[in-house]
């Protein structure tokens, strides 16, 4: 193995049994510290490997880099990846990659991989421009970020797929010897019409892999697309219908006998066990070990549930820390605070377009509004959990991660353990939505672990669950906006709290206002917080479609003309938009008590509309439908892009209805599903779903961006059904 | 000792009578289809049937199976390993996403099959909204008890 001048590379080799292995790598030129944070196995050494395996059986694996956590990411990247093969689906089985060296280290780039290969120029997009920070994504095997279908599936799948192909194809050819332009392939079958011949693939499996090695594989044009683009059922879905798909909760050990622990964190977050007092649960069934970690206790037992009684019986005293009087007033007073010395200009500026402040100050009319989101937990439904067992100087760990690389690394690290000591397997995600990108529960399982010897299996309760989360930040955002005499609008200032990412969050580009200025101040939080499905998106865009509400109707347009103005120069986001009013039909008369409102919202390179129709029914809106127009570049499997829709709207919703996590004397108030509810089946709206194919080189997230649209959507809904303007989240402090 | 029947087959256990079914299923059984979500009979994803009647085995003690049938996911295949018409609706409809309260939902869906064969759209809401699912498939559940049913996906059975 050379040296790595190279970024990216497509290798091949033979592994036991004379199986093909075709893989494409990338690597980072120079990771970034957030970057290298990620990444296991030290700077740089870290590869992302999207393998195809094709055995002397036929039998096509696409080992996949990516959790499936209910996105549908296996089936979609495997699809992607035969589609390009040409193989036949039913051969198709999906490996998700082990988070192992030989998947997160160069030893494998020096087995499967030429270093003297030039990069193929698909390739050279990958590393450019804003698609590097994404790169984080593959390197450590994160799931996050609505990539994997847009990144890993276009840029590694495919080229994976489209190289073994080929390979196969020039194996062929010279044993048949004929020109390889004559092969043809369909469903796992090599043909060369003209004598006649044909072959499955296993039989050049072991051949193929001496054939030169594709720089540039070529990609299918939509039109020559077999699998992709089709709604083909997930492979994943028999196993979640008859209870056999396991989950990180379901994890057991051949040969050993498995023991429960129960945790209790300190309730207000970065105070510490000061003592405890476990008398009773010292005495009672099956309770093997008491420790108190000086950040959480844990009781491990012989079950769970004997763990968590006993647990639960547990004195615990915490230490005093500067937030135990604090409540959520007191956190969105300091917002207050912060946004007050910000004043009209100060603050950090994101974004300026012309000269906002002066242009407000010149106006017709100014139009002024602000604006609050609470703090949202994910609620996955199954709860945090993780199996460790650490003994003969190794560790095995066992959990349903989003970042499977990264937690096998911070075991290491945490065990002062060489990586290869350490083994980690992931299962199926019940649930992430952001959450299991974080290693919190991980940490603890191990630290259990490595106290017991013996194999260890945590789990959260609901009630930890919910107050031990990663929180999506409450925010507060406030606004400014002119008008001219003609009720154009012509100046937007934005000042909003802000803690995390994206940074275009809160940016609206694509409206063709002339003097913008956006900005942000931060501010202090004791309560961590984390992504949550669509991260800042998720409230930057309530605020800001909520505002643009409220100046269509200062100005006396209709929120969808005014809109329609604004998206001018912004043709994708228009026909998103256009579409959405069609399918809702936007401009039908509705009875009193009924309104529609629009919202349209860009994120992780999509664009997504959301009509939502509310009915005012006993003082209270009930949501009967929302019509969604989506374009994500190209829906590579349309029925899991609209489930992704139908999903991000159910989440949406409950959250703009419900999703109230809310501090008091520093701790999280909300506890388990009756104080922190979930939207249920008789509260679902009817959902429409339609999608725009556009672009098929350009592809953008599905798992995201149906959320951030929708919130406005209904709150928009509601003041055209009621009069009422929601300017807090969740609309049910306002329908008690 | 506790006695009752589990999936077809006879069990004697003893544990005590307090531990709710759901860590028996799971722990003592080694039957991981049902799970655990909320503890406080909230959500669904534990979802059993006890006789035939659908119960949140996260409350319910062992107690309460003494001389009954437990019937779990795992238990409703028929003995070819045909799957059951609800389970093969689900597939149909696509409605899994993450999957984890997918066991409780199909057993709620089966228990309200079983005792209405024909259920109108409020009939399948009122049965089906003690089962959450944070994926929201509700539009699928909806979809594919229908079909499984027999009903038209335009409008449910008469109340």
């Amino acid at each position: 193995m050379g040296k790595w001048s190279r970024r990216a590379f497509i290798g091949a080799g033979l592994v036991a049994g004379g199986a093909l292995v075709v893989g494409v790598s990338i690597r980072t030129g120079k990771p970034d510290e957030k970057i290298r944070r990620l990444v296991a196995g030290g700077d740089g050494e870290t590869l992302i490997n999207s393998f195809v395996k094709i055995d002397k059986d036929n039998i096509v694996t696409a080992v996949i880099p990516h959790a499936e956590m209910g996105q549908g990411a296996h089936s979609t990247l495997a699809q992607m990846l035969a589609d390009e093969l040409d193989a036949n689906w039913e051969d198709v089985r999906i490996l998700e990659a082990p988070a192992e060296t030989d998947y997160s280290s160069k030893d494998i780039a020096r087995e499967f991989l030429a270093p003297e290969l030039e990069v193929p120029e698909i390739l050279e997009p990958t590393l450019d421009g804003t698609f590097l920070s994404l790169i984080d994504a593959m390197i450590g095997q994160i799931t996050g970020g609505s990539f994997s279908v847009r990144g890993t599936g276009q840029r590694g799948m495919r080229n994976a797929g489209a190289a073994a192909r080929q390979m196969l194809v020039g194996a062929a050819a010279e044993e048949w010897g004929v020109s390889a332009d004559e092969i043809t392939v369909q469903n796992g079958v090599l043909s060369h019409a003209a004598s006649n011949r044909s072959a499955k693939f296993g039989e050049f499996a072991e051949k193929a892999a001496d054939q030169p090695l594709p720089v540039k594989p070529r990609l299918k044009s939509t039109d020559e697309f077999n699998l992709m683009g089709r709604s083909i059922p997930r492979k994943d879905i028999p196993g979640k219908v008859d209870g056999t798909a396991v989950f990180g909760i379901d994890v057991e050990i051949p040969g050993e006998t498995m023991s429960y622990a129960a945790v209790k964190a300190p309730p207000v977050q970065g105070a510490k066990v000061k003592s405890i007092n476990a008398s009773t649960a010292e005495t009672m069934p099956g309770v093997l070990q008491i420790l108190n970690m000086t950040d959480f206790v844990a009781v491990v037992a012989d079950g769970y549930w004997q763990a968590q009684q006993a647990l639960n019986t547990i004195d615990i005293t915490y230490t005093e820390t500067e937030n135990d009087s604090l409540d959520q007033a007191a956190i969105f007073a300091r917002y207050d605070a912060a946004l007050n010395e910000a004043g009209a200009n100060g603050g950090d500026e994101e974004i300026a377009v012309g000269d906002a402040p002066r242009a407000i100050a010149d106006a017709a009319t100014r139009l002024e509004a602000e604006y609050k989101a609470p703090f949202l937990a994910h609620a996955t439904m199954e709860p945090q959990n993780c199996t460790a067992w650490v003994h003969d100087g190794q560790c095995e760990v066992w959990a349903g991660s989003q970042v499977p690389t990264k937690v096998r690394k911070f075991v290491a690290d945490m065990l002062d353990l060489p990586m290869e000591k350490v083994t980690y397997k992931n299962t199926y995600l019940g649930g992430g939505f952001g959450r299991r990108s974080e290693t919190d529960s991980i940490e603890m399982a191990v630290r259990i672990a490595r106290e017991t010897g013996y194999p260890v299996k945590l789990i959260w309760s609901r009630e930890e669950d919910t107050a031990q989360d990663w929180y999506r930040p409450s925010s507060t955002s406030r606004f400014e906006a002119g008008l001219d005499d003609g009720g154009n609008l012509i100046s937007w200032n934005n000042v909003h709290t802000h803690l995390f990412d994206p940074p275009e969050a809160a940016h609206v580009p694509y409206y063709d206002i002339p003097n913008q200025l956006v900005r942000k101040v931060d501010v202090p939080m004791h309560l961590r917080f984390g992504p949550w499905r669509s991260v800042d998106h998720s409230h930057n865009s309530w605020f800001i479609e909520s505002f643009l509400d409220e100046v269509a109707a200062e100005a006396g347009k209709d929120p969808l003309e005014l809109r329609r103005q604004l998206l001018k120069n912004s043709p994708r986001h228009l026909a998103v938009l256009n579409k959405a009013a069609e399918m809702a039909d936007w401009d039908a008369e509705m009875p009193e008590g009924r309104g529609k409102g629009i919202a349209i919202a860009p994120s992780f390179n999509s664009i997504v509309a959301h009509v939502a129709q509310v009915e005012m029914t006993s003082g209270k809106p009930r949501v009967t439908n929302v019509w969604c127009c989506a374009d994500i570049g190209y829906a590579m499997n349309p029925d899991g892009a609209a489930a992704q829709m139908e999903s991000s709207i159910i989440y949406g919703l409950t959250a703009a209805l419900y999703g109230e996590i809310s501090v008091k004397d520093g701790a999280v108030e909300q506890s388990n599903f009756h104080d922190y509810p979930m939207l249920r089946i008789n509260e679902a709206p009817e959902i429409a779903v339609e999608f725009i194919n556009g672009d098929s080189e350009r592809l953008g997230g599905a798992g995201e961006p149906g959320l951030p649209p929708l919130a406005p959507a209904v709150t928009n809904a509601i003041y055209a059904a009621s009069g009422k303007r929601i300017r807090e989240l969740p609309t049910a402090k306002h329908f008690a | 000792m506790t006695s009752f029947s589990i999936n077809g087959r006879s069990v004697e256990l003893d544990a005590d009578p307090a531990t709710p079914i759901l860590w028996i299923v799971r722990e003592q059984l080694g039957l991981n289809g049902t799970k655990f979500g909320c503890g406080i009979a909230q959500c669904g994803a534990c979802t059993v049937h006890l006789d035939g009647r659908p119960i949140r085995s996260c409350s319910t003690p062992l107690s309460a199976a003494e001389g009954k049938n437990i019937t779990t996911v795992e238990g409703l295949k028929s003995d070819d390993g045909t799957l059951h018409k609800v389970q093969q609706a689900w597939i149909e409809a696509q409605v899994p996403q993450c999957g984890y309260c997918q066991s409780g939902q199909i057993m709620s869906a089966i228990a309200l099959l079983e005792r209405n064969p024909q259920p109108s759209d409020e009939q399948i809401d009122a049965a089906m909204a003690g089962n959450v699912c944070r994926c929201g498939m509700y539009g699928r559940i909806r979809t594919a008890i229908k079909s499984a049913a027999g009903i038209s996906q335009d409008e449910g059975a008469e109340a």
